[in-house]
């Protein structure tokens, strides 16, 4: 059927034309995507663009509506996930799942390693496969270590050699850096480079659109489903990148308005839970967004979690508006007025398998109730309200939160606890994962929440989201708050003094 | 259209329909099956699963399980026929032994949220201890001789009909529940408790509290189903009940609550109950042997929680097969 006549190099993997709905939802229409072996090939799009359809298409968990797959120029039709290895493409996905207590050589060679006579696993060709993985990556982990302990970093590395052991020619790449930290992102993307120049082809998912630039050489755009463009990021801006995710000019990421802060709403006294974090002490005011920041395991969110009553404290007093909270009891922080909007939104924020009604609901228990009974009109239309507030976008109320994209997810959980008007709302990584349109829309939220005199507490790893939004910034080191830095002061190089340890002059 | 239809057939309309194809069944071709007495019997033998199964439900939609009612309820006619014995009153010993079974629940429940165990492994454990308890209490006693009119109670027939007088307090009961699971607070946050504790105790629900609430209900409930069965067979003896939990358990996963917990609604657990009811009702009647119908109630069990499962899966095929005859076509 296709003459492959173009001149230049082929592309190892198409789509054409490709359509995919699940139900009412067009996921996709009208698709067209090429990858060249040798280019690096951003993904991007909003939350609910189509990007993971578009990945599973190729990875052959979802056969497209109409439109083809193509592979060396010829259409295929993948059965599933094993047709689309077997055809040398593999997908690396944001958090690996080894198995903990094999050695990174077993993980690879996971039912299929080497044999010797009867059947025995042959441990030194195994070891020696695995070590010319390894060096082929440029990279050093010792094949005898065992997966358990190795960074998220290391982790995906494995992943990406275990790939290679199947000859992978197509690597797509779902978000890997979302987990990681800044030296972590510079040994992911060397391994990334080498593949380049080995001639593999990767396609490259990022939230962050640094990186796109950093590493990709042609980007394409997906937005509500439908291809906008591909294109070289040679000669492009973020800007116009944005643009074309969005549809329109982005106002302002950070739209933070000035706020003369108000009295203080949270108080937190020399907290304490042994071995976790010691002596933290600060003031949270009606009106002021306070940032948190400071290095992956420093204690913040432990701190966070503590202040709610998720964790016990050991010494210590919490206090909101005054009152004195109850040590490990989350039920009564909320009747106080505290709200915790958790780091992770699929296992802490939401319950996936229910619905968008009864997860804003779950805050509700208490208030939506009449005569003893669920008020499910009040419950529905509480609901409601937020989620249409919020611009949740969603097909029915009733659907459960786990159809909705990640950045949907987000402001179901804020949804879920703006409802309970609390007096001090903390957020703990607000914005993780979650495309720029939706960002800026959180932040939006936030600034206006605090200038209707809500005090908020935000934890963040991303800094620029930390110096765009908060009146002051604590820092946390290894357990302990080493700095409180007014606006005016706070820069990357000042907060990640502190962050690191390094005496703050 | 049929992906609103595969979701419009959940599994519990499944077993209230398989149900009535079986009652419709019974009452036309078995011999027997018909009549005032078979019927009453059929309830009354019915009515202890019945009675277990609401607490269960609840417990089971929140993740726990509690494997320990039969010997709670064996423990209760132990010391209900003992204390008979030493010449209590009817009136003094109830009380005392649903206190009791409010203690083993209790047991249950603070081993579970206090220390942190899985309940499967707790209420195994007291499985056996609390029949073991029960047999040094009574020994190899059977106590039979207790008040006519209490007796009668428990095993007699409203009038003429073919319900037992002791359905209509299991009515009360199992409205009760029903709202309670239903139409409560405390019933919506066993639902999302069952589907995910952490992201329950996230939004503030008192988790701990809650479970340790249901195991001490599921332990009175356990309790008074003891002194039903003593009453309703005249016999209170140590191995009263005797696996009486694989029914119960049995019956709710097969009315469709999802062993994971967080899925089911109590009228699918009921319906799965009655429906085990009549289909060893029938057994009876066409002279299946006791052994036999234990075995069918442990296929059932498996089938009851493969059941959901394959009907899932059989969607998603099918979801598969229509994509690929659409790509096919293209």
């Amino acid at each position: 059927m296709t003459h492959p006549s173009d001149p230049g190099p082929a592309p190892v993997l198409a789509l054409k034309d490709v359509a995919k709905s699940f139900g009412a939802v067009r996921a996709l229409r009208g698709v067209s995507l090429e990858l060249f072996p040798g280019e690096v090939h951003a993904l991007a799009g909003e939350n609910g663009a189509g990007k993971s359809t578009l990945i599973k298409t190729l990875a052959g968990v979802h056969r497209p509506d109409t439109g083809r797959v193509l592979l060396d120029g010829e259409p295929v039709v993948f059965h599933g996930p094993g047709d689309a290895r077997d055809a040398g493409i593999a997908v690396i996905y944001q958090e690996p799942t080894l198995f903990p207590d094999l050695s990174i050589a077993e993980n690879i060679f996971m039912g299929r390693q080497p044999r010797r006579a009867l059947g025995r696993i042959d441990h030194k060709a195994t070891h020696a496969a695995t070590a010319a993985l390894m060096s082929r990556l440029g990279v050093d982990l010792d094949p005898d270590r065992p997966a358990r302990g190795l960074s998220i970093a290391d982790q995906q590395i494995v992943e990406i050699a275990k790939a290679l052991s199947f000859d992978a020619r197509v690597l797509i790449m779902d978000e890997p850096t979302a987990a990681l930290t800044g030296s972590e992102v510079a040994r992911l993307f060397g391994v990334v480079r080498t593949l380049r120049e080995q001639g593999a082809a990767v396609l490259f998912i990022s939230h962050r659109l640094e990186e796109i630039f950093e590493i990709c050489q042609r980007v394409t755009t997906l937005r509500d489903g439908a291809w906008i463009a591909s294109e070289p990021l040679a000669g492009m801006t973020e800007d116009d990148l944005v643009r074309r995710m969005v549809g329109r000019d982005l106002d302002e990421l950070y739209p933070k308005q000035d706020v003369t802060p108000g009295e203080v709403a949270l108080s937190v006294r020399r907290l304490t839970r042994e071995g976790v974090f010691t002596d933290v002490s600060f003031d949270v005011r009606r009106g002021e967004i306070v940032g948190l920041a400071g290095l992956v395991g420093a204690g913040r969110t432990e701190v966070a979690r503590a202040v709610f009553g998720i964790d016990r404290w050991d010494a210590g007093d919490v206090t909101v508006d005054g009152k004195a909270l109850v040590n490990g009891a989350p039920s009564t922080a909320m009747s106080a007025g505290l709200a915790l909007v958790p780091e992770d939104r699929r296992a802490q924020g939401l319950v996936m398998d229910m619905s968008i009604e009864r997860n804003i609901g779950l805050t509700g228990l208490r208030t939506t109730v009449k005569a003893g009974l669920m008020d499910r009109g009040a419950e529905r239309s509480r609901s409601l309200d937020w989620a249409v507030k919020l611009q949740v976008k969603y097909a029915r109320i009733a659907d459960t939160v786990n159809t909705l994209s990640g950045g949907n997810q987000q402001k179901v959980v804020l949804a879920k606890w703006l409802a309970t008007a609390p007096k001090v709302l903390i957020v703990d990584e607000p914005t993780r994962g979650i495309d720029v349109g939706t960002k800026a829309e959180v932040h939006r939220l936030l600034s206006e929440l605090a200038a209707d005199g809500v005090a908020v507490l935000m934890i963040s790893s991303d800094l620029p989201e930390i110096l765009g939004m908060a009146d002051r910034v604590l820092v946390m080191h290894e357990g302990r708050l080493t700095a409180e830095i007014p606006r005016s002061d706070a820069t990357e190089e000042t907060v990640m003094a502190a962050a690191t340890g390094r005496a703050a002059a | 259209m049929p992906e609103s239809l595969n979701r419009a057939i959940r599994w519990d309309t499944v077993v209230g329909a398989l149900l009535i194809v079986l009652l419709l069944f019974s009452f036309t071709s078995v011999d027997g099956f018909g009549n005032a007495l078979n019927l009453s019997f059929l309830i009354g033998n019915t009515l202890p699963v019945a009675l277990v199964a609401l607490p269960m439900t609840l417990l089971v939609v929140s993740g726990e399980i509690d494997l320990s009612v039969a010997s709670t309820a064996g423990l209760s006619g132990a010391v209900m026929g003992a204390l008979w014995n030493q010449g209590l009153t009817i009136e003094a010993i109830i009380p005392i032994c649903l206190l009791l079974g409010v203690v083993c629940g209790l047991v249950n429940g603070l081993l579970v949220t206090r220390l942190g165990l899985p309940s499967l492994a707790v209420t195994i454990g007291t499985l056996a201890a609390y029949r073991g308890i029960a047999q040094i209490v009574l020994g190899s006693d059977a106590v039979t001789d207790f008040p006519t009119q209490y007796l009668d109670f428990a095993a007699g027939r409203i009038g003429d009909s073919f319900l037992p007088q002791a359905f209509l307090p299991f009515v009360v009961l199992l409205a009760i529940a029903f709202v309670v699971l239903h139409a409560t607070p405390f019933g919506r946050s066993l639902f999302a408790i069952g589907a995910s504790e952490e992201a329950a105790r996230f939004a503030g629900i008192r988790v701990k509290r809650q479970k340790l609430i249901l195991f001490t209900v599921t332990g009175l409930m356990a309790s008074l189903t003891g002194v039903f069965w003593a009453l309703h067979y005249a016999s209170a003896r140590y191995d009263n009940a005797t696996g009486l939990e694989l029914s119960v358990i049995a019956s709710v996963l097969l009315g469709g609550i999802d062993f994971d917990g967080g899925k089911g609604t109590l009228g699918g657990a009921i319906a799965g109950v009655f429906l085990l009811g009549a289909a060893q009702n029938v057994m009876s009647l066409q002279d299946v042997s006791a052994q036999s119908q234990i075995v069918v109630t442990g296929v059932l069990l498996v089938v009851s929680v493969l059941g959901p499962r394959v009907a899932r899966q059989i969607s998603v095929a099918r979801a598969g097969r229509r994509s690929a005859a659409s790509t096919s076509t293209a």
